[in-house]
């Protein structure tokens, strides 16, 4: 394993800020630390946690979400672009219905990356898969790859974009973890939402970390990814399916 | 070169001793909001996709959101007051890029109005700009006039 000067220096300061204080109180969380112009690294990989004991027939995430980021309905589901969905699953049996929002996983090992002919599909060194638009040339083999059906193909004309997230036909584009609300220290919409107005279903944080909450909520209940036999490791995981 | 350079460095003392101001040609772009840009107008002027360029990747692959060399921050400043753009037949990128015929697709997928708390404000429809645009751009080459 290489580290680069940045790295090595951040880890440093992370040991400092460790061991400045007892376990679990650091002055620095890791999370929010950065400056504007100062990159990411690979010393945080960013994670959702859905409680689907929790999640109910609501749809919060998915408005939040779609409100943040100017991702507009045509009226034409089968077309429209979809950052977020809430997915229904019946027991046949036993009729017991639960749902659960679906978004991009943000796999540690993302077959839209793989597939992406021109790199437009990529994975930032903190673990959020984005699609570079400037280069996507629309092509949706990554659509095609995808295990969740998580991105959508800007099929028309877009107005009203929202200043932070850039949309256009011709590309493809889906969840970016709310990227930047993260840049700025803050959780994703969805989030948000979720805790203010939904059940409290979700919990964004630093897998890396292990003081964050959603490793202490990880490490404490059993936790499931979707489809973990494609060993993606996604960076969105499940308790209660 | 040597006599390109002391013919144009002859030009400028005589205009200026003149006391003739020499019109800049192409269109008169009207800047709006503040005095002064984040680099030299003459930099600017040769350099600014340069700038955003190197800013663009900056910030998609590596999360640098430094306000200074941003789209947002060339929005935010320089969009017409009054139609809350900088398309438009007044707007900033828009009006040169018309009479140099380059087209600029960066308002395909960003707003071209500018960030108001957090929420853009509402911007005058872009498809109808993109019209005026093209028929801007069609007129300005059969008639020969600067746009």
């Amino acid at each position: 394993m290489s580290l680069n000067r940045r790295e090595f220096i951040g880890i440093g300061g992370a040991a400092l800020a460790g061991m400045a204080l007892a376990p679990g109180l650091r002055l620095v969380e890791l999370a929010g630390a950065r400056s504007p112009e100062e990159a990411v690294t690979s010393l945080q990989r960013w994670g959702l946690l859905v409680d689907i004991g929790k999640c109910h027939d609501c749809d919060a995430c998915v408005t939040a979400c779609h409100e943040e980021n100017g991702v507009t309905s045509h009226g034409r589901p089968a077309t429209d672009p979809q950052w977020i969905r809430k997915v229904t699953l019946k027991d046949r049996q036993t009729g017991y219905v639960t749902t659960l929002p679906v978004m991009c996983q943000h796999c540690e090992e993302p077959p839209c990356v793989d597939v992406c002919p021109t790199g437009a599909s990529f994975k930032r060194v903190d673990g959020i898969v984005l699609v570079d638009k400037h280069i996507c040339i629309g092509c949706r083999y990554c659509m095609m790859a995808c295990p969740y059906k998580a991105r959508s193909f800007v099929h028309e004309d877009t107005t009203n974009q929202k200043a932070h997230a850039p949309r256009g036909k011709g590309t493809v584009e889906s969840c970016t973890l709310c990227v930047h609300r993260v840049d700025a220290g803050r959780i994703p919409a969805c989030v948000e939402a979720c805790t203010k107005d939904g059940n409290k279903a979700m919990v964004f944080g630093d897998l890396k970390n292990p003081n964050s909450e959603i490793n202490k909520r990880l490490a404490s209940a059993p936790t499931t990814q979707l489809r973990p036999d494609l060993n993606l490791n996604t960076g969105v995981r499940y308790r209660g399916i | 070169m040597l006599v390109t350079a002391l013919l144009t460095t002859a030009l400028t003392f005589a205009a200026e001793t003149s006391g003739v101001k020499s019109s800049r040609i192409g269109p008169t772009v009207k800047t709006y909001k503040g005095d002064k840009c984040v680099e030299d107008t003459e930099y600017m002027r040769r350099n600014h996709m340069k700038v955003i360029l190197h800013q663009r990747d900056e910030t998609m692959h590596k999360g640098i959101r430094t306000q200074k060399h941003s789209l947002k921050n060339c929005v935010d400043c320089h969009a017409d007051p009054k139609t809350n753009s900088v398309l438009g037949k007044d707007g900033f990128c828009e009006s040169c890029h018309v009479y140099t015929s380059v087209s600029i697709d960066c308002f395909s997928c960003h707003s071209a109005a500018p960030e108001k708390n957090g929420q853009p404000r509402k911007a005058a429809d872009p498809a109808g700009l993109k019209e005026k645009m093209h028929t801007s751009a069609v007129m300005g080459t059969v008639n020969g006039k600067q746009p």
